[in-house]
């Protein structure tokens, strides 16, 4: 006996809520993906926890492949936020309205 | 409230706090120290809800890889001009979009059957595991690998120094 399921659904819901706002309310590229990763390792959490209720395997099988799709996409977006920064010298979102959007 | 709710309260106090501070920090590099912190604990937890091999993944590639990686580009590229000022206007839709949708969340975990009860404990072993990857998920494993290696090229094309006849073709 751990705890309640809705405990760790809760956990993972402020988890990814955090995860959210980092990413929505920062304006420096790299936090905005710090807090995609946050929400990636939220869904890992909540996957984790259905893997053990219903004592099934695939739900950890899904957070393997979150580990990749995470690491890719961090690699890819690391890379673009430092091509962007030698083009234009910034890392604020809030400087690249060359389109004037 | 047996030994393993405990253990399970604390680390998911330790997450949360950990994360918190990490959003809030100006500095990025805080952030990621912080977020380590969150990570490790996460991995913790995963270990804790039957899932070992996982937990050393965790560890390895989200607090050691990525945030590494995150690290040496915080370090590379010049910090000062990604500040934010931080003013409440950026925070106040968030946070308030944020509670909207925990409060609903919320309801909607505690109204679904099933979430009073309590998680038995069990274990995984990493054998077992791989035997289940490799038996029902070979093709994904297959697709994933393919994806790191595209995400390989794709970061070596982005970060490749420009050679000079590109630029100007590009004028």
């Amino acid at each position: 006996m751990i705890v309640p399921y809705g405990d760790v659904l809760l956990l993972a819901i402020i988890l990814f809520l955090l995860g959210a706002v980092c990413s929505i309310s920062r304006r420096n590229l790299l936090m905005i993906l710090i807090g995609v990763e946050i929400m990636l390792n939220a869904a890992g959490l909540a996957f984790v926890a259905a893997s053990l209720k219903w004592s099934l395997l695939d739900g950890q099988a899904f957070v393997l492949f979150i580990f990749a799709v995470a690491a890719s996409e961090v690699a890819v977006g690391l890379a673009l936020i430092v091509y962007s920064q030698r083009r234009t010298g910034s890392l604020n979102a809030d400087r690249y309205d060359s389109m004037k959007g | 409230m047996t030994l393993y709710a405990v253990i399970f309260y604390v680390l998911a106090v330790v997450i949360l706090a950990s994360t918190l501070l990490a959003i809030i920090q100006r500095q990025v590099i805080h952030a990621v120290v912080y977020l380590i912190v969150s990570f490790f604990a996460t991995g913790l937890l995963f270990y804790l809800l039957g899932a070992p091999f996982l937990a050393a993944l965790e560890v390895i590639i989200y607090a050691g890889a990525i945030m590494v990686l995150f690290l040496f580009i915080v370090m590379t590229v010049r910090a000062e001009s990604g500040e934010d000022k931080g003013e409440i206007y950026h925070w106040l839709p968030a946070v308030v979009l944020a509670i909207i949708s925990f409060f609903v969340g919320g309801v909607l975990i505690f109204k679904i059957p099933g979430s009073k009860m309590s998680l038995n404990t069990g274990m995984a072993s990493p054998a077992t595991f791989g035997q289940f990857l490799f038996k029902n998920y070979w093709f994904p494993v297959e697709i994933a690998s393919f994806l790191l290696l595209i995400g390989l090229v794709g970061a070596l094309y982005l970060g490749r120094q420009e050679s000079k006849k590109e630029s100007e073709d590009r004028r």
